[in-house]
């Protein structure tokens, strides 16, 4: 009976358990064994130098069919991630916000949403009730509604394919969302509303793997936690004293590759 | 829209379309072509001299051209094994309940009636080689316009059609122009008065019951100073195994500041050879629209030309063609500018699947030493695996100083970022696939009438079943 009562006791369950995962794309194995947890309503942070496997695994637990993988396992929910394409991840409650979101000519944004609301594990009743919900949401991410008749990302700037990206998250309200780099290229006003979005679904049924290059975002979405990965391995994990470390010293004996200036 | 489209994949052409009633005829010429053919066709229809002179004139053309040296393969015709003519009820209705049960029963089936109710000013209906149903809303009628079968125009409005038929489209043009014109059954003829604008439009649908058929409606439309018709015509066919043949004629005539939208959408059986020559003039300051979508049939040859003869005159080609496994979509447009200040617009998008093979092709040309000429011409085609085919023979002859020409050509992929993006947001690969092509062609479908739009999305579900994966 304790087994019982320490399952539903917040932080223990465990949402994403990758163990052991190597994987690469066209015959070049880019993550070399990846051990990682991440527990019911945990936000961690994934921080490391560029070229280190950071958004391969984003892609590869979205189940981007590109990638091979050779070994290792990723179980969400209970669930046997790696036998599923992914659109059926996304309906178990996975979600990623992409570093490039691809540009979708002549399909409306209006209509995206309202269909991958259908889609989420509690749709919407019908158009009308979506749309108020919807209308809040642009709200929150001080985006106008004229965004709706848009084609999806066509001619969008950086910063509003990365709101139109946080707008898709609080359509969806996934169980657990994957970040990649979602703060690259923002201004301070944009990365706040960013912040504010994920914030919003922060709460004991949502988990985050926010990956990321820097601190910046992470003042604004406080993490329980901070993996670094090097060279496909995650090579230390700890709390945000971590990052604040990180700042100071760089990427332990790897010097760090870019400045944040050129970053920006 | 789009949304609740995809949720009716799943029925197909076959049940929603392909469906055959027993053949039935008052009048048949059998199969084959011969002078005796065509002189049974006249007499059948009781028409003037003229006519059957014109029609043995045009049989002449038919036999001494070569099948066209260009474009799909066409040798697989037969042309012994086609029946010309089959009169399927002894004279045409204008209510639907007129009509033999089990031609009531097909046009029940494809909706046209309640389509009348809804949203259009009149309807003709085609089955076979007749025109069995025609009518327009009463108030029109008042007004002037003329909405009938071309048999009846010949008979009732002698003048028009003497002055206008055949003039569009000569008799020696094309093979198949030749041989609309030697058998030549059915069709709309409309006549719109000076100034009258109709808001909603006229619908001619092409019915083809009968196995190993041709189809052979001439259709000739004539705008009047400074009027407006929107024309729309939709065609199906029962899937057979043996091919049909359907080589239709149509001239369009707008006169000084009128404007024509001719919209099609061409969703023939794939046992169908569809060969069409559409063409039409334009006077001063007239707009002309032609706005065709090409879905189904095996082989289809389609070119739709404005020829701009005033000055200030307009023409725009919209074309969407959609070549699935064993379909060759060989489509495009011609635009001659015969006039100072004119111009044209080709917009041309295609998707190929299955080992499917598009084509764009285009000819814009203008006469020598004309002031003040524009043109675009822009063709996108949209591959979707590596079977299949599609090919671009843009032609664009316009030798005038100060002339305006744009050209632009693509060819693309559906990208694996895409569809992985699409599929992150829980939509499956078969659906992400769908809304990627309906999205590509989603420009041009916004200017079909709306029904007609919400067809072309769901035919591309369908035809997207089994693409992917």
């Amino acid at each position: 009976m304790t087994i019982i009562v320490i399952y539903i006791k917040r932080g223990h369950m465990n949402t994403l358990v990758i163990e052991n995962l190597h994987a690469g794309i066209e015959g070049k194995e880019i993550l070399k064994g990846v051990s990682l947890n991440l527990g019911e309503g945990e936000v961690v942070a994934l921080m490391g130098p560029n070229g280190n496997g950071k958004s391969t695994l984003g892609n590869v637990l979205m189940g981007d069919p590109r990638y091979e993988i050779s070994e290792g396992t990723i179980v969400f929910d209970g669930k046997d991630l790696l036998s599923l394409p992914a659109y059926e991840r996304a309906r178990l409650g996975l979600f990623m916000a992409f570093q490039y979101p691809v540009e979708l000519p002549g399909i409306r944004v209006s209509q995206f949403l309202f269909r991958i609301a259908e889609l989420r594990r509690n749709p919407p009743s019908g158009y009308a009730a979506f749309y108020r919900e919807l209308k809040e949401y642009l709200e929150i991410l001080h985006m106008d509604s004229a965004f709706l008749d848009r084609s999806v990302n066509e001619g969008f700037s950086g910063g509003e394919k990365k709101r139109l990206e946080i707008l898709q998250l609080l359509v969806i309200q996934p169980r657990c969302a994957i970040f990649d780099e979602v703060d690259s290229g923002l201004d301070v006003d944009a990365l706040r509303l960013v912040a504010q979005g994920i914030n919003r679904l922060r709460g004991s049924h949502f988990s985050a793997l926010i990956i990321t290059h820097y601190r910046r975002l992470l003042d604004l979405v406080p993490v329980d936690r901070v993996y670094i990965m090097e060279q496909g391995r995650i090579t230390r994990s700890g709390d945000f004293s971590l990052v604040e470390a990180l700042e100071r010293e760089g990427f332990g004996a790897l010097k760090e590759q870019e400045t944040p200036a050129l970053q920006a | 829209m789009q949304y609740e489209t995809l949720k009716e994949i799943g029925q197909g052409y076959a049940e929603r379309f392909g469906f055959s009633m027993p053949e039935r005829s008052v009048f048949t010429t059998g199969k084959g072509l011969t002078e005796e053919t065509v002189r049974a066709i006249s007499a059948s229809k009781n028409e003037p001299d003229w006519m059957l002179t014109f029609r043995l004139k045009a049989l002449e053309y038919f036999q001494s051209k070569p099948l066209p040296a260009w474009g799909p393969d066409l040798s697989a015709i037969n042309f012994d094994e086609i029946t010309y003519y089959t009169k399927p009820t002894e004279t045409p209705g204008t209510s639907w309940e007129e009509l033999p049960p089990e031609i009531k029963e097909t046009y029940d089936r494809l909706g046209l009636p309640e389509a009348e109710q809804k949203w259009l000013a009149g309807v003709g209906a085609q089955y076979d080689s007749e025109m069995v149903y025609h009518n327009i809303r009463e108030d029109l009628k008042k007004r002037g316009v003329i909405f009938t079968d071309v048999e009846t125009a010949v008979k009732e409005h002698p003048e028009l059609v003497q002055r206008y038929f055949a003039t569009v489209v000569p008799p020696n043009d094309n093979k198949f122009a030749a041989l609309n014109s030697a058998v030549w059954s059915g069709g709309s003829f409309v006549y719109v008065p000076p100034g009258v604008q109709l808001e909603i439009p006229l619908q001619a649908y092409f019915r083809v019951n009968t196995q190993s058929f041709g189809q052979f409606e001439r259709t000739l439309i004539i705008a009047d100073e400074g009027s407006f018709v929107h024309y729309i015509e939709g065609c199906t066919a029962p899937v057979f195994s043996k091919d049909s043949l359907h080589a239709a004629v149509v001239e369009i005539i707008a006169l000084k500041g009128a404007r024509i939208r001719y919209s099609t959408v061409q969703n023939w059986s794939t046992n169908m050879y569809n060969l069409v020559t559409k063409r039409a003039v334009v006077y001063d300051g007239g707009l002309m629209e032609w706005v065709d979508g090409n879905i189904g049939s095996k082989v289809t040859m389609k070119y739709p030309a404005i020829f701009l003869k005033g000055p200030g005159a307009r023409g725009e080609v919209l074309s969407i063609a959609f070549a699935g496994t064993g379909q060759h979509q060989d489509t495009g447009a011609k635009i001659i500018h015969l006039a100072d200040n004119t111009s044209s617009v080709v917009t041309s998008k295609s998707i190929s699947r299955g080992g499917g093979i598009s084509s764009y092709r285009g000819l814009v040309m203008a006469k020598p030493g004309l002031k003040n000429i524009k043109t675009k011409v822009e063709c996108d085609a949209l591959i979707l695996d590596g079977n299949s085919v599609s090919n671009t023979y843009p032609r664009i002859d316009i030798r005038s100083t100060g002339a305006t020409i744009e050209h632009e050509a693509r060819v693309s992929r559906i990208s694996e970022d895409q569809l992985f993006y699409l599929m992150s947001r829980g939509i499956d690969e078969k659906e992400a696939a769908a809304m990627i092509v309906n999205g590509f062609v989603a420009p041009l479908v916004k200017e079909l009438p709306m029904e007609y739009a919400v067809e072309l999305n769901r035919l591309i579900e369908l035809e997207m079943e089994g693409s992917v994966g």
